[in-house]
């Protein structure tokens, strides 16, 4: 049996976990002979959901049965009780291991993460983190991101059961070719005392954070190695100024102490998912693709034709940021004092 | 990738400081369809330019470096992107001391304003430099700091202003194509381009675009390490990028320099660490550009505890970090030179590479300017690709040299500092005999040449206090009183001197004749037989070389001349052949060696193996025949550079050994000593007051002003004969003088002989300007036993080119009286030549 | 006064173009060098905040090759008291090898560290489970995500981002945390921490156990998207063309 961990969220399954059951229907299809079930643990809908009451759990619990259906999901296992009402990774854990499994399978999100290194160390099992495909099935070898997605390793995955998360992105969801219809099992697993140490205590919301401009921003400029120096950010201060932007940096900029880290967008730093992204200067390596992929539309401005933040954006100008940066922050600032 | 036009008049490959100041300058000399090529975007493409610290230190103890450097400062002001800071290079030790003092006499020689301070002055100035760690410095006001990729921009524009240039970034040259040893194709990722000329201006890609034209320029990409600390609080109220001098620690090897609100400290002390040209990443490789590679620390940490000495109020703020550091590509080569010209194996492909930001826009003039008239207004003997031979392009010797020559970046370089590796590359014939001698063997185009024998150590007590010993350490570096001693057994009797460092040459075919008449300066139309001593000119009347010619047939001429400028000679003489179908330059250096035996008794040594008549009227001076010497057929030439009777004995290469038994054995009753090249190339010169190429000849001197002009112009047409004849018309601008030192004593009443190098002035110090705005300087110095003086030559004013004005000579911080003692070429010894005619 | 230790792992920079080594095995890395992930170095800059607020002191302990002594003695210029070099090929270790390790060398050593920090994933091999390895090793809670950390008397206060804001942990010391980046600012060195690390001596240690392996059988690269890029032109003159799609985006409407 394959187990997929579905996390939750107002609209149903989160979009990595509907992934992640497409990806172990493919799995179960080239294994042969495997269901796959799924287990949500705690109130569903997290967060705003169980916040609306038992009727939002109702819907989300409607919802979700309807896309697991989708999936061609065999069984809906949901752990849930008292204990399981606060996140944490001990008892999540726990859960898991109260349904027997082959394969366990979460999405590479933090918790997913999270909850299946706990279920693997328990089990003195492997696991393999974001994988994005199957190389082969006997043995089990896996296809998954290394090098924040720069690289792909082929991982042999041994081990019972077998444990694995499933990078973001990595498949399309789609639905199954033919519907099932879920039976939904409701259980409360046995959590231990120690199940509850690591659990949330509370969860703190409005907090002002200094990446929440940078992450929540409808328009970002982004500022890279192009910029020359530490010096050398009035240009692009002045356009974030005129957009009412949020301005982020690549890596390389961050480290060489331009601009604090806080700023950074990429694999780590902030991911961001803007209107408009307006990459300056930055080369566009792979990690900070990883930030910045989700932005709606990127425009490059860049002096190299040939660099990937260029050759992957949807509109670029060739030149140099200090010259072009300039011309666009007074064209915007004519635009608007013509009422344009 | 970019797009390329089909065809170019020109091709410059390189946008850094040299490609774009040379795009510049041919634009501006009138060249148009010009197109310039990079791998990378602008205005960054990402080479040495991008990374560079930028800063300019005016003096140099190279005179053609000082003017590349003054050009290019002038041409940086004259974009506007020049900011003056001044700079102070500091000594922590009595020997860096001294060199602080020999560096402004090259300052005074080259009339660059400088001085020496004390380190309460630096201070004054740099308020966070640690006094009690230096002993004093050498403050030049003039230092500054440009914006080099500015400056490459504006240099494009102006060619891009001109209509005379296409650019065309992100493109990258793939090969290229050379017919009949020309290159007509540059092959790219986006297309091939038709060029019969192209410049290769590829800082450290350099060697590996020449291999692609099977050619060969001869550098390695080199680790420079930078860091980059801050914020640092001292400079927060500062506004722009410098507003205190730069410190160069030279005996740390490493230069501080404020950046905006920054500090940058540069090594050169650290480990030689190389590359290869092939190895280099690309861009979308690398972390930050392709030459600016992944920082290895340990090799720094010695330079920051040394900084953190100097510096203790910003280095030891915890609140100063670092923040970029990186190993940074620079280009250095076998000698230390740039490699500018064509190169000697491809026409039409020129080198302008291994170039300083200081030196970066004039080397673009100078290639322009060599590139359209064949005579740039430096000489450029030092920097032509040309200079150097096969096994010095190896990239055995290239890694070695440049090993070696790392550490010499802010060293302390004597001016007759020897290389150490890579030696023994070219042995002559007799040269286990000279090991056997105890010979010092000094290094010339790879050759191992003897300076001094230790056999001749007897000598030195049979002449006493004559060979003017040396007790300062810095005086007789590099330098043995046997020298002199052996210039005194020549001049008594005879000596036999190792020439296999000479390079020769055949000009040869119907147009050989037309061919060095064209060339040379004397009249060639001569008998078969006839030895030649010529200069050679450019067409502006500067020398390009001097050498002797050998009349061997009716279309058979020999061309002897120094080993170091041997190729570039060669070249010069090849490039210029008239009738190219049918006149050939044939290379003989590998076949022949060659013997100089010089002295009163040299026809009684050479009557004794051979029974030729070579009395005074059966074998006259400047004549050269073959002669039977014992088992061997000798090719001998009257002449002498050391002012003795005597000849140039020449065999082939594999009897040289056999030749020089012969000599020694025959030699022994006549008190026959081997002689080395410290006589040959010094001494004996000196006191004969014959000038060398490189020292008192270059292109950027006349006949006339060398005192070397002969009655008569020659009736035919040569390369510089307008120019020659004009020079002649007019009063020189400056007159190589002979000098002698009338006080060699300093404060400690220590005896100090001059090297060569330093600033003349007149008698109280006052500078020696001459007409062209130059300083006077020795040119070269050395011993005359035969005189008991120290002599020096130097371009004066006229004012002082008369014999008797008393003058001074500044060394080492220190005035020491000088007299002028001859004018023109007379010789100071034997100056009516007796004894070479005798 | 809490005594910690911080894990570290020496990983090659990622930027721009990525080379794999010949056998396809590993990452070549001589033209980027090698680094800290971010990760790792908010841990350090965490934990060297805590042993500060403390009185405790830093240990950092990394497995790897001779080489990873240059990224703890980075750890050392930011502040960290010691180091520790568990000295293995880290090729032929899973991360569950690498916890194994690291409890084993915890459990042998006198010192008793009342917090072990360590980066949330390492930035090349991205296993995401070296922290929970290692507490459920050493029998100790441990958490995930942590972006900040209070010690309040024998517990720790910690800070992470959960789906609905910040999730606010309790946890008794002994602990095991993994720090994800974005709550610290990690410093730079400075020169005479720099010289400090320099002068430290590195406590070299081989592993006490024998290592299963990570399961790798190859790396590869990702085929590379085909370019749908609009060039809008070159320089100033592409601006009006810009305008004109950042007007028709609606994100010039304010």
């Amino acid at each position: 049996m394959i187990l997929v961990l579905v996390e939750t969220g107002s609209d149903g399954a989160t979009p990595t976990s509907l992934e992640t059951l497409t990806f172990a229907r493919e799995l179960a299809g080239r294994l042969g002979g495997e269901t796959v079930e799924a287990l949500i643990i705690g109130p569903l809908g997290a967060g705003e959901a169980s916040a609306g009451g038992p009727e939002a759990q109702e819907r989300v619990k409607e919802k979700l049965s309807a896309q697991l259906a989708e999936q061609g999901v065999d069984s809906i296992h949901h752990a849930a009780g008292e204990r399981l009402e606060r996140y944490g990774a001990s008892g999540w854990a726990t859960a898991l291991g109260a349904v027997p499994a082959a394969y366990v399978l979460a999405a590479g999100t933090p918790r997913g993460s999270e909850v299946l290194a706990h279920v693997a160390a328990r089990a003195g099992a492997m696991m393999a983190a974001n994988v994005v495909g199957i190389v082969d099935t006997e043995p089990l070898v896996l296809s998954r991101q290394v090098m924040g997605g720069g690289v792909f390793e082929h991982m042999r995955l041994d081990g019972a059961p077998r444990v694995l998360t499933v990078a973001g992105h990595a498949v399309d969801p789609v639905a199954a070719d033919d519907a099932s219809a879920p039976v939904w099992h409701e259980f409360e697993p046995e959590l231990s005392d120690a199940d509850l140490v690591t659990a949330v205590v509370r969860v703190e919301t409005g907090a002002p954070d200094a990446t929440s401009t940078l992450t929540g921003a409808r328009v970002v400029v982004g500022a890279g190695r192009g910029v020359g120096s530490a010096d050398g950010f009035d240009d692009l201060l002045q356009l974030r100024d005129q957009l009412g932007a949020a301005l982020g940096a690549s890596r390389v900029v961050t480290s060489l102490g331009w601009r604090p880290h806080h700023e950074q967008i990429g694999q780590t730093g902030s991911r961001i998912s803007p209107e408009v992204y307006l990459a300056c200067g930055i080369s566009g390596a792979v990690q900070h693709w990883a930030g910045c992929q989700s932005a709606k539309m990127i425009v490059a401005i860049n002096t190299d034709p040939d660099a990937p933040m260029v050759t992957q954006a949807d509109y670029a100008i060739i030149g140099d940021l200090h010259q072009v940066v300039p011309a666009l922050t007074a064209a915007l600032r004519r635009r608007e004092s013509s009422g344009g | 990738m970019g797009t390329v036009p089909a065809s170019a008049r020109v091709v410059v490959i390189g946008a850094g400081i040299v490609g774009n100041s040379i795009v510049h300058h041919l634009a501006r000399l009138g060249w148009r369809d010009i197109v310039q090529l990079d791998k990378g975007p602008m205005p960054n493409p990402g080479g040495s330019t991008g990374h560079a610290s930028n800063f300019l230190f005016p003096v140099d103890h190279s005179r053609e470096i000082t003017d590349l450097t003054a050009d290019s400062i002038r041409q940086y002001k004259e974009m506007g992107v020049f900011t003056q800071s001044g700079g102070f290079e500091v000594a922590r030790t009595a020997e860096r001391m001294q060199e602080l003092h020999r560096r402004l006499t090259s300052a005074r020689a080259w009339g660059i304003e400088s001085e020496m301070v004390t380190p309460e002055a630096v201070v004054d100035r740099v308020p966070y430099l640690e006094p009690s760690i230096i002993r004093g410095a050498f403050w030049t006001p003039g230092v500054g700091v440009v914006d080099s990729q500015g400056a490459g921009t504006l240099m494009r524009e102006a060619a891009l202003g001109l209509g005379a240039l296409q650019v065309c970034p992100t493109v990258e040259v793939t090969g290229m194509e050379v017919e009949d040893g020309r290159i007509r194709r540059v092959h790219t990722d986006a297309g091939t381009i038709e060029a019969d000329t192209v410049v290769i201006a590829c800082g450290v890609w350099s060697p590996k675009l020449a291999r692609m034209a099977g050619a060969s320029i001869p550098l390695s990409p080199t680790v420079h390490q930078m860091i980059s600390v801050g914020p640092v609080p001292q400079f927060a109220d500062t506004s722009g990028e410098i507003s205190f001098p730069i410190i160069r620690d030279m005996d740390t090897g490493c230069y501080e320099r404020q950046h905006g609100g920054d500090l940058e400290i540069g090594s050169y002390a650290h480990r030689p660490i190389l590359h290869d040209a092939e190895d280099i990443p690309s861009i979308a490789q690398s972390k930050l550009s392709p030459t600016e590679m992944p920082f290895t620390e340990d090799d720094f940490d010695r330079q920051l505890e040394q900084a953190l000495e100097l510096m203790p109020d910003i280095l030891g703020n915890p609140q100063v970090e670092i923040r970029y550091a990186i190993n940074g590509l620079l280009s250095l080569t076998p000698d230390g030179g740039p490699l500018l010209g064509e190169t000697p194996e491809v026409a039409g492909l020129w080198s302008a590479a291994a170039v300083w930001i200081k030196e970066g826009p004039g080397v673009g003039r100078m290639i322009a300017e060599w590139m359209t008239t064949g005579t740039p207004e430096y000489d450029t003997h030092a920097a032509d690709i040309a200079r150097f031979h096969p096994h010095q392009r190896t990239r055995t010797h290239v890694k070695a040299r440049v090993e070696e020559g790392f550490h010499k970046t802010y060293g302390i370089v004597h001016p007759s500092e020897q290389w150490l590796s890579n030696r023994g590359v070219r042995l002559a014939p007799m040269h286990q005999a000279e090991v056997e001698l105890g010979a010092t063997f000094f290094e010339a185009a790879g050759w191992e040449r003897p300076q001094w024998y230790a056999s001749n150590a007897p000598l030195l007590a049979e002449y006493g206090d004559a060979v003017m010993d040396r007790t300062a350490e810095w005086d007789s570096r590099w330098w043995s009183p046997i020298i002199n001693a052996e210039h005194l057994a020549m001049r008594e009797r005879a000596g036999m001197v190792d020439l296999s460092a000479f390079a020769i040459f055949d000009v040869l075919g119907p147009g050989a004749l037309a061919t060095v008449q064209r060339v040379a300066v004397a009249q060639m139309d001569v008998d078969t037989g006839r030895v030649i001593y010529t200069p050679v000119l450019d067409a502006r009347g500067g020398f390009r070389s001097d050498l002797t010619i050998m009349r061997l047939g009716e279309e058979h001429f020999r061309v002897v001349t120094g080993g170091g400028s041997g190729n570039i000679d060669r070249k010069w003489f090849s490039d210029r052949r008239v009738d190219p179908a049918t006149t050939q330059v044939v290379d003989r250096t590998s076949e022949l060696t060659t013997i100089g035996l010089w002295g009163p008794r040299a026809r009684d040594v050479l009557g004794r193996i051979t029974d030729s008549d070579i009395s005074a009227e059966g074998f006259r001076f400047a004549r050269c025949r073959p002669l039977e010497a014992g088992p061997l057929e000798v090719h001998a030439s009257r002449i002498s550079y050391v002012g003795e009777l005597g000849w140039e004995l020449y065999v082939p290469m594999e009897q040289g050994a056999r030749l020089w038994s012969l000599l020694a054995e025959a030699g022994r009753e006549d008190g026959l000593v081997p002689v080395g090249n410290g006589v040959y190339g010094t001494t004996g010169r000196l006191e004969k007051g014959y000038r060398a190429f490189g020292a008192e000849l270059d292109a950027e001197r006349t006949i006339v002003e060398t005192g070397m002009m002969r009655p008569r112009v020659k009736a035919q047409d040569f390369i510089g004969r307008d120019a020659y004849l004009r020079q002649r018309s007019q009063d020189p601008a400056r007159i190589l003088c002979t000098l002698q030192v009338d006080d060699h004593r300093d404060e400690a009443g220590v005896r100090r002989y001059m090297l060569g190098g330093e600033a003349v002035t007149g008698p109280e110090g006052e500078p020696l300007i001459d007409a062209h705005g130059r300083g006077a300087y020795v040119t070269s110095a050395g011993s005359a036993p035969s005189l008991g003086v120290h002599l020096l030559m130097s371009f004066l004013p006229p004012a002082q080119a008369r014999v008797g004005t008393r003058l001074a000579v500044d060394y080492l911080g220190r005035s020491y009286p000088v007299s002028v003692v001859a004018t023109d070429a007379t010789a100071v010894f034997d100056p009516e030549n007796l004894r070479i005619r005798s | 006064m809490v005594n910690l230790l911080v894990c570290i792992k020496r990983v090659p920079e990622i930027a721009g173009e990525i080379l794999l080594s010949q056998d396809g095995h590993s990452i070549d890395a001589r033209h980027v060098g090698h680094t800290l992930s971010e990760h790792d170095e908010c841990a350090i800059e965490l934990a060297v905040g805590l042993a500060g607020d403390t009185g405790g002191e830093v240990r950092v302990l990394s497995l790897g090759t001779a080489e990873a002594a240059e990224q703890l003695r980075y750890a050392v210029a930011l502040g960290a008291g010691a180091a520790t070099l568990i000295t293995a090929d880290p090729e032929s270790y899973g991360p569950a090898d690498v916890a194994a390790a690291i409890a084993a060398e915890v459990r042998a050593s006198p010192a008793a560290y009342d917090l072990i920090l360590v980066g949330n994933d390492a930035a090349d091999t991205g296993d995401f489970q070296v922290g929970v390895r290692l507490g459920f090793a050493l029998g100790r809670p441990v958490l995930t995500g942590i972006n900040t950390a209070e010690i309040h008397g024998s517990s720790v206060l910690a800070r992470g981002a959960g789906p609905q804001g910040t999730d606010v942990f309790e946890v008794p010391l002994p602990a095991v945390m993994a720090v994800q980046e974005g709550g610290v600012e990690p410093r730079y060195p400075s020169i005479r921490g720099r010289l400090k690390a320099k002068r430290l001596s590195i406590d070299r240690k081989d592993p006490l156990i024998e290592p299963i392996g990570s399961g790798r059988v190859k790396l590869t690269l990702p085929p590379t998207k085909p370019s749908t890029v609009q060039i809008l032109g070159e320089g100033p003159d592409a601006v009006p063309a810009l305008v004109e799609i950042l007007a028709s985006s609606g994100v010039l409407n304010r």
